[in-house]
């Protein structure tokens, strides 16, 4: 399965396909064709992580350095010299074998690549193929166990929406573009992947585009994440030609590691690359098209801040680690860009969170903040932790807001101050797997989120960035503190909506006690004594880049876990009890302004559309009318002057007795040549066009006849 | 490789192409008639390319192909206005311009 794995993308394309062609006149509207299919890719790739799991840890990874290029590069010759016996479209395996010499690394098990050439042009093999190794095997996993869910979660949701069949089609469309992307063992198919997301994401934010906030959120989504796939595109360009006209992914990461690209170039490829992760993964300053994206349906959202989308851009950095790595020298310690800007993210998302009255707004601002944290952790070099907390995430993140929508389809709206409270008695399931949702999101232990954030914390600290080691803590006492607030104000309390909620079915019901299954139980996979994650997903580039391993840190474990709890009593203590400083926003000015900075998202909208845009416009406007009234005006009215007393001599001398005499009889001359010539416009365009062969049919008869 | 049976064939497509535009009076024949034209021209760019063994006629061709698809958009668009107006697509009676 491991060789076959293209299957698993394919699945849902062609379950696209059948559901916008059939979906219609099935019976139910066609999600049975993808819940079928994606049920299907979910099957195979659950074969595949037993394969993987299964498979012998054989693989001894070389150090970085010249002698692997060469093993690799000529092993891609001798492929290439097999492949036109089985002409142009032959399948070509190459299992990358390294010199296999005596190491003191620890063997992992070897990835399977399978590639095909795509199309040849200009001596170069463009090749299309997977390469699976612990980090695909785990995503595709991830994405088909949450897409299968979010189907059968939106059977129930989207009841009798107008587009229901549309909605399941971009669906499919969506988990395909992701499952594209990480099978994928190039960049260039990773680029397709990457805007095959897009697009759906376009597709499904502004599903109910009747409404121009949809359609709004929608275009801010595309927009947003299009600004950074320009440095994608730029990145993936540089790193063709620096690595040796090659879209192979591992080529690029040894070539990175052993020095064989450039320092400027690399530099400026992991800057590029990181553009497109600041777009895509939704880091500060391109965050603000997520909470947005919030407009989209409930299901959407899941599927976008759980699996899909968003995680694009952590993936891209952990498969391009040799670029991040040697780029911007993340082992050096000190600060680099990927880990400033997932620091930044963390603090100023989460400081969001706790402003805002929409519970999916919160959860956005949560996951926005805990991509800070993945993206972090892969800029101080805890890879493992970075992947490691993007699984856990996927879990609580997708129940999180799955829950959501459970409420909202209850009490039909999304204001948690205004329309929900004491819903704990009247949605029980609801209530206690969004509980669970949230502990694991404050990392208490021992839920998933805990063993995610205690490892990024240790590696934070292991390889000397301090200051990101603070920023975490912070991070996760915040984190914990807007939860509380969150779940609070939800689930405890009256009720203050409308109308009697009640608890949802089961399509609904069952997707929740899944994610909360695995939200419980996924951080154990990592547990100190087995540690079985990271021996799954042990990856050439990091070893080969030699990223330090931390163990489990108890002192780091139990600081980290300080925080949450402390997060939880000050939130407890801060929104239940209403202990503390309340009313401070109308006491104080400097906190009512503090408040209203949080409120309007520190500005960065109106700094977009006002300062930028407008910006741009106005000052420019301003230049062409001040030129257009002094420069050119000027011009013309000196111009004037002067012609007006040359033209009063000529006028006299030259222009009515020389030129009237030419023109008078020109004019006649014209207007009998006119009024013949008139019957040839008949305003037909066939006998123009007859002409217009005619003419050329000539030329080119003289052509033939005189050249 | 024969080259002669590929460039007759695109020598007739022309004929028809050309027939079609000069002749019809309904409105989206005669785009469907320059449809063929730039296919026949197509035909000769593809054979072309594949007798001197190379790739740049393809990509040509696949030029061409878009810039038909966004052509036949904008006559579309036009006839569409043209029915509109006149509650017919007969060319003969488009004579606005006539001098």
């Amino acid at each position: 399965m491991l060789r076959n794995a293209w299957l698993i993308p394919a699945l849902p394309v062609v379950s696209f396909a059948l559901i916008l062609f059939f979906g219609k006149r099935l019976p139910n509207k066609g999600h049975e064709i993808g819940i079928l299919f994606v049920g299907g890719a979910f099957v195979l790739s659950s074969i595949c992580a037993v394969q993987w799991i299964s498979r012998p840890a054989d693989y001894v990874v070389p150090a970085a350095g010249h002698a692997d290029v060469g093993a690799a590069a000529g092993e891609e010759h001798a492929a290439d010299a097999s492949s036109p016996a089985t002409g142009p479209v032959a399948a070509t395996t190459a299992e990358r074998n390294g010199p296999g010499a005596a190491h003191e690394a620890e063997p992992i098990r070897r990835p399977v690549d399978r590639q095909v050439t795509w199309f040849e042009t200009g001596g170069i093999k463009i090749k299309a193929g997977t390469h699976m190794d612990g980090l695909s095997v785990m995503l595709v996993f991830v994405v088909s166990l949450i897409s299968l869910l979010v189907h059968v979660f939106s059977t129930n949701y989207m009841h009798d929406d107008r587009r229901y069949t549309h909605f399941f089609a971009a669906l499919s469309l969506f988990t395909a573009g992701m499952l594209v992307m990480v099978t994928s063992s190039n960049t260039l198919q990773l680029l397709f992947g990457w805007e095959m997301m897009g697009l759906c994401s376009f597709m499904l934010i502004g599903h109910w585009w009747e409404e121009k906030n949809n359609s709004d959120a929608a275009l801010k989504a595309f927009f947003t994440t299009r600004t950074g796939d320009i440095g994608l595109l730029v990145g993936i360009s540089i790193l063709f030609a620096a690595a040796g006209n090659t879209f192979d992914i591992a080529t690029i990461n040894d070539h990175a590691l052993s020095g064989a690209i450039g320092t400027t170039a690399l530099v400026c490829a992991a800057a590029a690359l990181l553009c497109a992760v600041i777009g895509k993964s939704a880091q500060f300053p391109l965050h603000t098209w997520l909470p947005d994206a919030m407009a989209g349906p409930t299901p959407v959202s899941a599927l976008i801040h759980a699996a899909t989308m968003v995680v694009a851009g952590v993936y891209l950095v952990a498969r391009l680690y040799g670029v991040f790595w040697q780029g911007f020298h993340i082992g050096d310690g000190g600060i680099n860009p990927v880990a400033l800007f997932g620091g930044i993210t963390i603090l100023i998302a989460a400081a969001l969170a706790f402003v805002q009255n929409d519970i999916k707004k919160v959860l956005a601002y949560s996951t926005v903040s805990q991509l800070g944290y993945m993206v972090m952790a892969l800029g101080v070099g805890a890879w493992g932790a970075g992947i490691f907390h993007l699984f856990t995430h996927a879990f609580f993140k997708g129940l999180l807001f799955l829950g959501a929508g459970s409420v909202s389809h209850s009490v039909h709206s999304f204001d948690m101050k205004k329309d929900m409270g004491g819903l704990k008695k009247t949605m029980p399931v609801t209530f206690w797997t969004f509980l669970i949702g949230s502990v694991a999101l404050a990392g208490i232990f021992p839920l998933a989120g805990f063993w995610s954030k205690d490892e990024i914390l240790v590696g934070a600290s292991g390889n000397g960035y301090p200051i990101f080691l603070i920023v975490g803590l912070v991070g996760a006492f915040m984190t914990a503190a807007y939860m509380t607030r969150c779940v609070y104000l939800t689930f405890f309390g009256e009720f203050r909506g409308h109308g009697h909620p009640h608890e949802s079915p089961k399509p609904i019901t069952v997707p929740l006690v899944i994610l909360a299954g695995f939200s419980v139980v996924a951080g154990l996979l990592n547990i100190p004594a087995l540690e079985l994650f990271t021996k799954w997903t042990a990856n050439a580039t990091v070893i080969a880049a030699g990223v330090p391993e931390h163990g489990f840190s108890v002192g780091l474990a139990g600081l980290g876990l300080l925080m949450g709890f402390g997060g939880i009593a000050t939130g407890y203590a801060y929104y239940v009890k209403n202990l503390g400083p309340h009313r401070l926003t109308q006491r104080s000015k400097p906190a009512l302004a503090g408040y209203r900075f949080l409120e309007n998202k520190y500005f960065l909208d109106r700094l977009y559309t006002d300062m930028i845009v407008g910006g741009i416009k106005g000052p420019v406007a301003r230049a062409a009318y001040w030129i257009n009234q002094n420069v050119l005006d000027g011009v013309v009215n000196g111009a004037a002057a002067v012609s007006r007393a040359v033209a009063n001599f000529t006028y006299d001398v030259i222009d009515q007795k020389v030129v009237d005499g030419v023109v008078n009889g020109a004019g006649a001359g014209a207007e009998e040549g006119g009024s013949a010539l008139r019957v040839l416009q008949t305003g037909r365009v066939q006998q123009y066009a007859a002409f217009l062969f005619g003419a050329v049919v000539l030329m080119g008869g003289a052509l033939v006849l005189f050249a | 490789m024969y080259l002669n049976q590929f460039l007759f064939l695109a020598a007739f497509l022309f004929c028809v192409g050309v027939y079609g535009v000069l002749a019809r009076k309904n409105g989206v024949l005669v785009l469907m008639s320059v449809e063929l034209i730039l296919n026949a021209v197509n035909v000769n760019l593809v054979a072309f390319g594949a007798f001197h063994n190379t790739v740049v006629g393809q990509v040509f061709a696949l030029f061409v192909i878009t810039i038909a698809a966004a052509e036949v958009g904008v006559g579309l668009a036009i006839v569409l206005l043209i029915y509109r107006n006149k509650h017919s697509i007969d060319l003969s009676e488009v004579d606005l311009m006539k001098g």
